[in-house]
């Protein structure tokens, strides 16, 4: 069974149509990337799964239940945690204090505890940097403690917006190795991207999004390949 | 290596079976400096200095409880006085009934006044003080939750409006209220509850309550403000609420119930303000009207936080003080500059060498002032008269000098002498 079904989903901004009824499968144990163009619907895509936004019409199962109508809290519970575009680090707190909001609705000390050990050993930066306040992160630094922070709820699900963006090329190539990494451990990951080529080299399965519809969707490794996607998303005559 | 990390996330030191006796320590400490500063401090003061004693207490609950809000939460709330005066209403309503229907008029029933000799102590009109203090900031939560259920859907000066609304309706709903106010025993005899809720002075005032509040119920109340405001922002509801303030949609995409905190954040600070109007309304030497408690006050306890730091208890706190004592310290005008030098000490050992231009400008504030002083004693001039204007001029020299208030969003022993900063105190645990 998937362990996300998304069927004909529609959703309004007051009269903007964002997205016009989109059909999304993820399987469990999967990266699946999101790409698309500026205003495609991606980021919405995101936050109507982890509750932010409220859809018109459509449904949206995670693990055979219903999400729709659920508050973002709840939706956190059940174990789908959202890495928000724009990082949203809560400058104020220090990093430690950062990953402790991650792991807000958890109760499960021993288990925190472990979680935040994973965390930190999969980003070492932030260990180093555990007592500094959030605000004197580099931009890397703080895409890592996004990151972290929404590993710290412990995950099936993990959405990650934006990843990349504004990274210099070689922490985007760090950021995308502990991607791999995440989704080894077990984790299942929807990732949208703008930067397609990374992208689609990381993910198992992807979906291009065009002004709220899905244009195409196959294997990354199919899409890649694809003159379609070459040409308008990887930069390729 | 694992567990000194660890250690960050869960600080939980006492044994389980001391837990609830080390939890019980600040507030026996707190009773004890209450009961200091009320047989201490209290009678070597003066009547004059104990009233400003009290007020201070008052204040500093109003400014921490409203801190809750403004500062953690960072909501806009500008209708605080409103639930002091529902507080303060409530409080004095239940003494003063209460009193005729028990002991026949509504005079002092024991308890010991301030600046009077004791006539007894933890007495039945004192027990009765302290439950109707306690049942207005009850009713003042309830105003908060009502209050707060439409901050779930506005922001910013939207909230300020509805919370300015608020205070107003609340004042002018007392100054509706009937001014006859029953003051024999017979009448009180023959009212019923509804028309006593009724009966609360109109515009005039709620005249005639017991003059219960002295500094140990003050600063007792005050202490348990404190320690609750501490024990909220170094738990994992105080970091619920400032995610909020730091980023309301990431707070809510790391399973923050948005709705759920704000609402608390409104309950708890109206409670506290509830209990501080109860206070107030038994206090000697205040008027318990509408007008007393209508948007200005809003606006002075919103002065208090935002001078002191959103977010910083401490800074609310010592804020609420300075600006209880300025206007009274202002009616004779002392020298400054031993204020002023310890000041720049203060910054300089904090922040050395990034201290030096906030210490010159400590400085030109300082002989200006001493300037503005002498000359004024040179001609003459009374500077009580022009109090005001001082205390306003302070406060845009202030924001001027540090806008994000005395100690930002830190607490005071955040800042530790020749020492790096730390980060906020938002606890970890």
């Amino acid at each position: 069974m998937a362990l996300l079904e998304i069927r004909d989903l529609h959703v309004h901004y007051g009269a903007i149509h964002a997205l016009q009824g989109i059909d999304l499968i993820i399987e469990a144990g999967q990266i699946v990337t999101l790409i698309g163009a500026n205003g495609a619907g991606k980021s919405t895509t995101l936050r109507t799964i982890s509750g932010l936004l409220r859809p018109s019409a459509g449904t949206l199962a995670y693990d055979g239940q219903s999400l729709i109508g659920q508050p973002p809290h709840e939706i956190v519970r059940r174990g789908v945690a959202h890495a928000p575009e724009g990082r949203g680090i809560f400058a104020n707190f220090t990093v430690a204090e950062n990953l402790a909001i991650g792991a807000y609705a958890r109760r499960d000390k021993g288990g925190i505890a472990r979680d935040l050990e994973w965390a930190l050993t999969l980003f070492p930066r932030l260990r180093e940097r555990l007592t500094q306040s959030a605000a004197t992160l580099s931009g890397g630094e703080q895409q890592m403690l996004a990151i972290g922070r929404a590993l710290l709820a412990r995950p099936r699900l993990l959405l990650l917006d934006e990843p990349s963006l504004g990274l210099a090329p070689q922490v985007v190539q760090t950021i995308f190795q502990i991607i791999r990494a995440i989704n080894a451990a077990g984790t299942t990951i929807l990732l949208v991207e703008q930067n397609a080529h990374m992208a689609l080299q990381t993910a198992h399965y992807g979906y291009v999004l065009e002004v709220g519809r899905i244009a195409l969707h196959a294997t990354a490794a199919e899409l890649a390949a694809s003159d379609r996607v070459r040409r308008a998303y990887l930069g390729v005559a | 290596m694992t567990s000194a990390n660890a250690r960050w996330v869960a600080p939980r030191p006492a044994a389980a079976g001391t837990t609830w006796l080390y939890s019980l320590l600040p507030l026996l400490a707190a009773i004890a400096l209450a009961a200091a500063l009320h047989f201490g401090l209290q009678p070597a003061i003066g009547p004059f200095r104990t009233n400003v004693l009290m007020n201070i207490g008052i204040n500093v609950i109003l400014a921490v409880s409203l801190n809750i809000v403004n500062g953690f939460t960072g909501q806009f709330s500008i209708g605080h006085a409103g639930f002091m005066a529902v507080g303060g209403y409530t409080a004095a309503a239940i003494t003063y009934y209460t009193s005729f229907r028990v002991w026949g008029d509504a005079l002092m029933h024991g308890g010991v006044l301030s600046g009077v000799p004791a006539n007894g102590w933890l007495t039945a009109g004192d027990a009765l003080f302290v439950g109707s203090c306690l049942a207005g900031g009850l009713l003042a939560a309830v105003a908060g939750y009502l209050v707060g259920l439409p901050s779930l859907r506005l922001r910013g000066d939207y909230l300020a409006i509805v919370t300015l609304g608020f205070g107003e309706i609340v004042r002018v709903l007392l100054q509706q209220s009937d001014s006859d106010i029953p003051y024999l025993a017979a009448d009180v005899q023959r009212m019923s509850v509804w028309q006593m809720a009724r009966h609360l002075g109109g515009a005039l005032g709620f005249s005639g309550v017991p003059f219960y509040t002295t500094p140990f119920w003050v600063w007792l109340f005050a202490a348990v403000t404190l320690l609750v405001a501490f024990r909220v922002k170094r738990s994992s509801y105080g970091r619920a609420f400032l995610s909020i303030r730091e980023d309301e949609t990431a707070a809510e995409a790391m399973g923050v119930a948005l709705t759920r905190f704000k609402v608390r954040a409104f309950v708890l600070a109206a409670f506290f303000a509830g209990i501080a109007g109860g206070l107030f309304a038994h206090e000697i030497g205040t008027a318990l009207n509408p007008r007393e408690l209508g948007f200005m006050k809003s606006f002075d306890i919103v002065i208090m936080v935002v001078l002191g730091g959103m977010g910083s208890i401490s800074g609310a706190a010592l804020a609420a003080a300075i600006l209880t004592i300025l206007p009274e310290v202002l009616r004779s005008p002392p020298h400054v500059w031993p204020l002023g030098l310890v000041a720049i000490v203060f910054v300089l050992m904090v922040r050395r060498k990034a201290g030096r231009r906030a210490a010159l400008t400590l400085a030109a504030v300082t002989v200006a002032l001493e300037a503005v002083r002498a000359a004024a004693l040179w001609q003459g001039v009374n500077l009580a008269d022009y109090r005001m204007v001082l205390y306003a001029l302070s406060l845009v020299v202030m924001m001027i000098v540090r806008p994000k208030g005395l100690f930002g969003v830190r607490e005071i022993w955040d800042y530790r002498p020749l020492g790096r900063r730390r980060a906020a105190t938002v606890a970890v645990g």
